[in-house]
């Protein structure tokens, strides 16, 4: 039963707010979150519809796990059309304030149309409110929580909100929720923007207490923490070290895209690692990394809290920048690091700062200037262009000028805005851009680790490593281990992966587990909060489901087979060095595999008889 | 050394405790108390004295019911990482739900300064709730040492509520009861569902109760001539 | 050693126990004038609201509390002969006493107009003053309260509850002038009318005309308002009479103590509503006739009664919260400010939440709140700890709710 059974439509045009009981039907299929918005936003969207017109829609969504007890229980998704891909955009994030809406008795939040002016979403328990928000338009991030939590007087609000970066334009800006939590990809915040919704400030104080069996419930959550506290990854190594644990790991096996992908190894790695922001700063003695910290009921903890030195060229003179606040995680490390050729690790601190405090997702941003560089040396962007900054790779001066040009979409930053997909395209040099379906890679190339290409490809958001991390399998070995080099087997692998994930991301727990976790862990708990008979085959079969919707309705928005596909660099040229060196990613093979394996048609088409096996609107 | 104390209130031995005994050889310490010392008032001060030799007037090595087995919450903010499944363990205990916002325990964020910061109730021997209550609905737990709400007897006059100089007594307007941390009977749940060590329920000798008693005389309206 | 105690509210309770813990071997008789066990008047409001029933009102609750070491009385103290130690009382008897406490609290004040010694004029102080509202209140009946003071606003919700047609009508400019300031005042005014009573601040009472189905008050300004039942709740003052002619100082009305709560006459301690103690934050002496003071004066009275000297009073810190009709305030030390100090206030009116938070140099000195009640004794750790704030006085010049991170940096180094 730990759903609330309970949503909200925000009617943004109207400025009206009414409320529906939850869809069991759906609920029983598509679990909640990921997969229970998604329905929903099919349901009522035009596939068609201008991503950033009033026709899309924008629902926040929890899980039923959400705001209880089991470890990592405080997700929550966005779920929307992304203006970055144009695909169905669903950007999962931790912190606080999922776990605060479901508190509040809100399983989702459905927002749409427009409204005529800036607004916020205030929401106490049932009481709900749009409050005039004009005070808070180009505000950054960090302000507009700041100014929301005086003027509502209350320290326990939770916020998620977004920055200038999107009022600007920027097509990947994040929704950032507790100051430095993301629902970071796709452009979710662009879309929130268009929207004239500033803020949503939530303060839940209802509690979640319908758990089917509370006491079976208690008990199972209890032995699946144990679970994680014993494994080596979720009990160790991401505690202490985070995400970031995989820097030098994925650099020794020649899988670290380097250079926008020009390498595959980063010579300066070990400086922007896990281990170097352990290290004591020579300049002021502190460590990069304060200390770690968990979301909302997760008992791994992998999140970074850390400082930048005072002395830094970035923050010298800008005391707001002194304190902690969320470090450097593996992906953004990379982009804003290796992608970049950058080893300045306080630099890209700072920069990853100025993502969260103007909300747009590192990963696409960090990759974005990584095209950039490539084609100012190139001479096609100029000096002209950049106010005389020299965009050099390896030049931590010009990450940090990008990343506050993009916080403030001024002059050469509304081009970095536009993502690396439309940046080499207007100035003319597309096969620079390292995406698939507009959206940038994360930070394994799949040269090196084979099966991420096909999860690149294959991604209903475009690329990204958290639709089927197989990394796990290929790199830790987890559940078995993989060869990263060969592509054999790694179609059924990334389908069993993606339909994992799927599921995961539609509980309200976190994709971290399923390094000490299989369904078979999570059903029970799910099965204790919630009615349905919830097994490990009933969420794989959920989850396949979703993908499978998910997938429907990008199609019918427009992306066919052709876009599963990979940059020719990555598909041409080979691997220069590390264990990969002389490999390309085998897409060609794996992907007609992968198409059967999904019952698809060979050039990837979803058939009648698969929508009618999952029960998917015709 | 030898100290005598007549006559004995709980804040004499808490004084005594802060500004000598810390600063002293404890093997050479006596302390005289001249009266049947009241297990509610003090406990918890002779607790956190009971390294040293209590003995009464007239020789006798004082005793106070069964003060080996208290324990206390011994929190650890340095090991806390602000998940809050302590708040949400609490209030299932309590409430019946996962409510943060219910929690007699509460996690503290200093953002700035990247630090996590479990707070609840030390059932403090001031017990300041305790003495503020009109009604006598406030009353110690002898096997827990816990200050209890008697939710049947509490009128809701949220005296305590100010009176508590820690803020540790919280008005629920839901059920017009005060709430705070009762110790859950002698199992708490939070130390049981923090993952990192950071609350544990430990021999009351071994917390660092003493930090916060370190201030507390200044709170106290009394001090002692003698 | 025989210990008297002149009242049964709390000081006087406390310093009963207090003294048999100190003294096992004591005498202790404690005179009340009224006829019940000894009760708080603080629960009398949640015994007009039903929530509790007479005995819920009991300071104890065992039945038997009061059979043994402390032997509870009823009488009204007369007077004292200091010279042979000797207490009378009204009905005759005589009681010999080493240690006296003056523990009579406070009564009422009745504003001087005329009628207010009418039938249909009410109190609201003691149990048999609470028998005689609830008697009366019933759906529709029109009440007048006179003072929007403490006791005034906390007995609304149950006027407001019964049914009635309640007028207020306060002399001040604003509700609870001794403990809230304009802004909170006002808001806890408004607060009062959307919950539909007709509240007149700076209004006075001239009269109360008595008829035989009603009186009718007369107020400034020529207004006038039927009442089947006038509550007069325009304040207290100390309750020592009976020690008139003993040549005890009195103060503000009550009985001067020094830091030992004892009197300019040796042997006679006063605590409570009826003592004028010390104040922590201003290092005078006041009435500061709250539940708290009196606890901490009868146990430090206590104390000195069994040996004088002992126990020296640092103060109480003047402190009160109070619900009406839900809303809660609360106010704290030296809330009005002192010269030269900063202060820092968050007002939303819409939500009714309101703080204001006074400084001296970098230490919390007072405040007021509405509507506010999570961590609020918070408040007095800061002030009494006189801690100071350094970084985070700024912090909480920005944003005063962040009391309890002010706290927790300023004990634990957070």
């Amino acid at each position: 039963m730990s759903w609330t059974r309970k949503i909200m439509r925000v009617n943004l045009t109207e400025g009206s707010i009414s409320e529906e009981p939850l869809n069991m039907e759906w609920a029983d299929q598509y679990i909640g979150q990921r997969g229970l918005a998604t329905r929903y936003f099919v349901e009522e969207t035009d596939p068609k519809c201008d991503p950033l017109g009033p026709d899309n829609k924008l629902i926040f969504a929890t899980g039923p796990l959400t705001g209880t007890m089991a470890s990592t229980g405080g997700r929550y998704s966005v779920i929307t059309k992304g203006p970055l891909t144009g695909a169905i955009a669903c950007s999962n994030s931790g912190g606080f304030i999922g776990a605060e809406l479901k508190s509040a008795g809100w399983d989702m939040v459905i927002c749409e149309g427009r409204s005529p002016s800036p607004v916020m979403l205030h929401i106490v328990d049932d009481k709900v409110e749009l409050l005039p928000a004009d005070d808070l338009w180009g505000k950054s991030v960090w302000d507009t929580d700041k100014l929301i939590h005086q003027k509502l007087n209350d320290p326990q609000i939770r916020i998620a909100a977004i920055g200038r970066s999107a009022e600007a334009g920027c097509l990947y800006a994040a929704v950032i929720n507790d100051l430095h939590r993301a629902a970071g990809r796709s452009g979710v915040g662009t879309v929130m923007a268009s929207k004239n919704l500033k803020a949503m400030a939530v303060r839940g104080t209802l509690g979640v207490g319908n758990v089917k069996d509370p006491k079976r419930f208690m008990q199972v959550t209890a032995e699946q923490k144990q679970v994680l506290a014993e494994n080596a990854v979720t009990g160790q190594g991401l505690p202490a070290m985070g995400t970031q644990v995989l820097m030098n790991v994925i650099n020794e096996i020649g899988a670290l895209p380097t250079n926008n992908m020009r390498e595959v190894q980063f010579k300066d790695a070990n400086k922007i690692s896990a281990e170097a922001m352990a290290e004591p700063r020579e300049s002021d003695g502190k460590p990069n990394l304060t200390t770690n910290a968990a979301c909302f009921g997760c008992t791994i903890a992998c999140g970074r809290i850390s400082t930048i030195d005072k002395g830094h060229f970035t923050v010298e003179n800008k005391p707001e920048y002194w304190g902690n606040s969320g470090g450097l995680e593996y992906e953004a490390a990379w982009a804003l690091g290796a992608d970049t050729g950058v080893g300045d690790l306080d630099a890209l601190t700072y920069a990853n700062f100025v993502c969260n405090e103007d909300g747009f997702d590192p990963i696409s941003f960090g990759a974005t200037v990584a095209a950039a560089m490539e084609l100012f040396e190139e001479g096609v962007v100029t000096a002209e262009q950049t106010d005389g900054m020299e965009l050099r790779f390896g030049s931590a001066e010009a990450l940090a000028w990008c990343a506050e040009k993009v916080a403030s979409g001024e002059g050469f930053g509304a081009d970095l805005g536009l993502g690396s997909k439309r940046l080499c395209e207007k100035y003319g040099r597309p096969e620079l851009s390292m995406t698939v379906k507009g959206q940038e890679f994360p930070a394994y190339d799949p040269r090196g680790v084979q099966g991420m290409g096909l999860t690149y490809a294959t991604s209903n958001r475009g690329a990204c490593h958290l639709r089927s991390y197989t990394v796990a399998s290929e790199v830790l070995g987890i559940p078995e281990k993989t060869d990263p080099l060969s592509v054999d087997g790694k179609a059924g692998l990334v389908k069993a992966f993606q339909d994992a994930t799927a599921a995961v991301d539609s509980t309200g727990l976190c994709v971290f587990t399923t390094f000490a976790w299989s369904l078979d862990n999570i059903a029970p708990q799910v099965d204790a909060a919630c009615e349905g008979g919830w097994t490990a085959e009933k969420l794989l079969e959920a989850g396949e489901r979703i993908w499978n919707l998910e997938r429907d309705y990008i199609q019918r928005a427009g992306l066919t087979g052709a876009d599963d596909n990979l940059p020719k660099r990555l598909l041409k040229d080979a691997a220069k060095t590390g264990p990969a060196e002389g490999k390309v990613a085998g897409l060609d093979v794996m992907l007609p595999e992968y198409y059967q394996i999904r019952g698809w048609t060979s050039d990837g088409q979803l058939t009648d008889e698969t929508r009618s096996k999952f029960g998917l609107p015709a | 050394m030898r100290l005598a104390l007549f006559p004995c209130l709980p804040a004499d031995l808490r004084i005594l405790y802060n500004r000598v005994f810390q600063s002293s050889k404890p093997e050479c310490l006596f302390v005289i108390i001249s009266f049947d010392t009241h297990a509610n008032l003090c406990h918890n001060t002779l607790h956190s004295i009971s390294k040293f030799d209590l003995i009464n007037d007239q020789g006798l090595v004082h005793q106070i019911g069964d003060k080996q087995m208290l324990r206390s919450l011994n929190i650890n903010p340095d090991k806390c990482t602000g998940c809050l499944q302590c708040e949400m363990a609490c209030s299932f205990e309590n409430e019946g739900v996962f409510n943060p916002a219910k929690s007699r325990i509460k996690i503290f964020t200093f953002h700035e300064e990247g630090r996590f910061v479990p707070y609840t109730c030390t059932q403090c021997d001031e017990a300041w709730c305790l003495h503020a209550c009109p009604v006598e609905a406030i009353k110690m737990n002898r096997e827990t040492g816990a200050m209890e709400v008697l939710d049947s007897v509490c009128v809701g006059c949220k005296v305590c509520t100010i009176a508590c100089p820690f803020g540790t007594v919280n008005y629920n307007q839901t059920t017009g009861k005060v709430i705070k941390c009762d110790l859950c009977g002698g199992d708490p749940q939070c130390a049981a569902a923090c993952p990192t060590e950071a609350i544990t329920y430990v021999d009351a000798d071994a917390t660092g109760l003493e930090k916060m008693r370190a201030w507390a005389a200044k709170t106290d309206n009394q001090a002692h001539v003698n | 050693m025989t210990y008297v105690i002149v009242g049964s509210g709390p000081a006087g309770v406390v310093a009963a126990e207090t003294i048999c813990k100190l003294d096992p071997n004591s005498q202790v008789v404690m005179v009340g004038d009224e006829p019940d066990p000894p009760y708080s008047r603080m629960a009398i409001p949640y015994l007009l609201i039903n929530n509790i029933d007479e005995q819920g009102t009991y300071l104890r609750k065992d039945p038997e509390h009061f059979d043994n070491a402390i032997k509870h009385m009823h009488g009204v103290a007369e007077s004292v002969d200091v010279e042979a130690k000797t207490l009378h009382l009204a009905d005759g008897q005589k009681i010999d006493y080493e240690a006296l406490l003056a523990s009579t609290g406070s009564k009422p004040i009745l504003p001087p107009v005329p009628g207010i010694d009418g039938e249909r004029v009410t109190t609201c102080w003691t149990l048999e003053d609470a028998r005689k509202i609830t008697a009366t209140l019933k759906p529709g009946a029109s009440v007048v309260l006179i003072g929007a003071g403490f006791i005034g606003c906390i007995i609304l919700e149950a006027l407001v509850s019964s049914g009635a047609n309640l007028t207020v009508i306060e002399m001040g400019d604003r509700m609870v002038p001794r403990m809230l300031n304009e802004t909170s005042g006002e808001l806890l005014k408004k607060w009062c009318q959307e919950k539909g009573v007709n509240v007149m601040t700076s209004a006075q009472v001239e009269s109360i005309e008595h008829h035989s189905d009603k009186a009718v008050v007369n107020i400034s300004g020529d207004r006038h308002v039927d009442a089947e039942l006038v509550i007069s709740a325009a304040g207290v003052r100390a309750n020592a009479d009976f020690l008139e002619g003993t040549g005890v100082e009195m103060k503000n009305g009550a009985v001067a103590v020094d830091r030992h709560m004892c009197s300019s006459v040796p042997g006679i301690y006063a605590a409570g509503d009826a003592a004028c103690g010390l104040d922590f934050s201003t290092g005078d002496f006041s009435v500061q006739a709250v539940q708290p003071t009196a606890v901490e004066h009868g146990r430090i009275a206590a104390a000195n009664m069994v040996r004088h000297g002992s126990v020296l009073h640092q103060g109480c810190i003047n402190m009160n919260v109070l619900d009406t009709i839900g809303l809660i305030s609360v106010s704290y030390g030296q809330w009005q400010g002192v010269e030269g100090g900063d202060h820092t206030s968050l007002l939303d009116r819409d939500r009714f939440r309101y703080i204001n938070l006074q400084f001296d140099e970098d230490m919390l000195i007072g405040a007021n709140t509405l509507g506010i009640t999570q961590h609020i004794g918070i408040l007095r750790g800061l002030i009494q700890g006189q801690f100071n704030l350094g970084k985070w006085k700024q912090r909480l010049m920005d944003n005063p709710m962040l009391l309890m991170e002010a706290y927790l940096a300023a004990t634990q180094g957070a």
